[in-house]
């Protein structure tokens, strides 16, 4: 391991790997990415997979937009040796009220001011999309072409490989247990497996990013909270889109591979670092998805797990240098979406790191919080 | 007998040979493992492929099978059907 870097990010999923892809792409020299695991242990293997660009809020449809062109061509400008498996056939999102109807439309007229191509649906059209789709109280919904899926597990592996081609040094099993300053400045970073000096450290945690926040000394306003997923059996393609929810609160796609993968938000879910599945969830997301998804009763449910959202809150990321503590990065604050907007987030953190103009208008900065002016994000499962 | 043609996982169609392939790409975790080529993760959840994929590793790191580290077991036990955890739709 290095003794000396450049710039030392910590955690190793998605965020993390983007950001350090993207460090040296830009020439940087000395990066090394700290993970406590193995790559894409945390909230991003285990994620829903899903892509998508109809959010609620200006800057999570930028993020998403500009993320999705680059997951477009990934395989080529990352020179993947295995393919990322992007499938596009879209997310249908469905309002089981009026005023559920009501948000959406102003979600469309956001969306098409940000170039995304997503458009409104009668009941009767969502159920032309998905035929096996339960229109029963549906209100209607919204749809956009271009979502999908796309592989965590792959995109990984990808921006892992393009990394190491260009220099980075990734460590795995290897925690940081400190950040050493010095004046307000940041010194280094103690690791299980030694020292590593550097004026310039990167918070991807994810769900542990208030652990790497009070190395520094910093209260930051995110919190964990579990969230669980399961994945059937594979069967032959049956559903094209991601079918979504926020009121009914589901999502459930089948990916290319063939198995469905679906899950739920608890909203009684407590803060916590709880990692473990629930029997719980596993009855509650098997009605759900049988009334709404019928035929997708007769699947076999083959595994559920959990892993953690880092929630923010408005539900918009948390990309911004530190302003008490100068040198200290952070990508965090997902709120469930962050595999789908890693690429630009990757882009832009590296070009915040270097000094550069930001390729996107973006304001996610700690400041919002403390002004008390925020946009929620009506848009989170 | 060629490495291509011992399947290992049967689930997901993959034979001793993409096993090492993947080995010596550097993984050394079955957890790594399984995340890239999928082993285990058929629908028979690692039935065969975890216990011969613990000999494989082994055998590569030098250690005994007892020093593998094992990956995490989720339910359910056993494969279900969405509609039977349901129990009917009567009461949803």
């Amino acid at each position: 391991m290095k003794s000396k870097a450049d710039a030392v990010i910590i955690g190793g999923g998605v965020i993390g790997l983007a950001i350090a892809y993207n460090l040296a792409k830009k020439g940087m020299d000395d990066i090394v990415v700290l993970e406590r695991e193995y790559l894409g242990s945390g909230a991003t293997g285990r994620c829903g997979a899903g892509i998508r660009q109809q959010w609620g809020t200006e800057m999570n449809c930028r993020l998403a937009r500009k993320s999705m062109d680059i997951f477009e061509n990934m395989n080529e400008l990352l020179e993947t040796k295995m393919d990322i498996e992007l499938k596009q056939q879209g997310y249908l999102l469905l309002a089981f009220s009026d005023k559920e109807m009501e948000q959406f439309r102003k979600n469309l007229e956001l969306q098409a001011r940000e170039n995304i191509p997503s458009r409104e649906v009668t009941p009767e059209e969502a159920k032309e999309i998905v035929p096996h789709l339960n229109i029963d109280d549906v209100a209607g919904g919204t749809f956009c072409p271009t979502d999908g899926h796309a592989n965590p597990f792959l995109v990984v592996k990808a921006y892992e490989d393009a990394a190491r081609r260009l220099g980075v040094e990734i460590n795995t099993f290897t925690e940081a247990i400190d950040i050493t300053k010095e004046a307000g400045r940041i010194t280094g970073v103690q690791t299980d497996k030694g020292f590593i000096a550097t004026d310039k450290v990167v918070n991807a945690a994810g769900g542990y990013s208030c652990q790497i926040g009070e190395m520094v000394g910093l209260d930051l306003p995110v919190k964990p909270e579990r969230h669980e997923i399961l994945v059937t059996e594979r069967v032959e393609p049956f559903q094209g889109p991601m079918v979504m929810s926020f009121s009914y609160n589901i999502y459930c796609q089948q990916t290319p591979g063939g198995p469905f993968l679906m899950g739920f938000g608890d909203p009684d879910e407590p803060a916590s670092f709880n990692r473990k599945s629930s029997w719980h969830f596993l009855e509650e997301m098997a009605r759900k998805t049988y009334k709404l998804l019928p035929p997708l009763g007769e699947l076999r449910v083959v595994r559920q797990w959990a892993g953690l959202y880092n929630i923010t809150p408005d539900r918009q990321p948390i990309i911004t240098e530190s302003k008490e503590v100068p040198g200290f990065y952070m990508a965090i604050g997902f709120s469930g979406h962050g595999f789908m907007i890693a690429p630009m987030t990757g882009i832009l953190m590296a070009e915040m790191i270097l000094g550069e103009d930001l390729s996107l208008d973006i304001n996610l900065d700690l400041e919002r919080f403390e002004k008390g002016d925020l946009i929620l994000e009506p848009s989170v499962v | 007998m060629d490495e291509n043609n011992i399947i290992i996982c049967r689930c997901e169609d993959l034979s001793l040979a993409e096993l090492r392939d993947v080995i010596e790409d550097g993984y050394e975790t079955i957890d790594e493992i399984k995340r890239v080529i999928r082993l285990g993760m058929g629908p028979c959840r690692g039935g065969t492929c975890l216990q011969l994929i613990d000999r494989v590793l082994a055998e590569y790191q030098g250690t005994g099978r007892d020093a593998i580290q094992q990956p995490t077991n989720r339910p359910p036990v056993e494969g279900m059907k969405l509609k039977e955890i349901a129990g009917g739709l009567d009461e949803i």
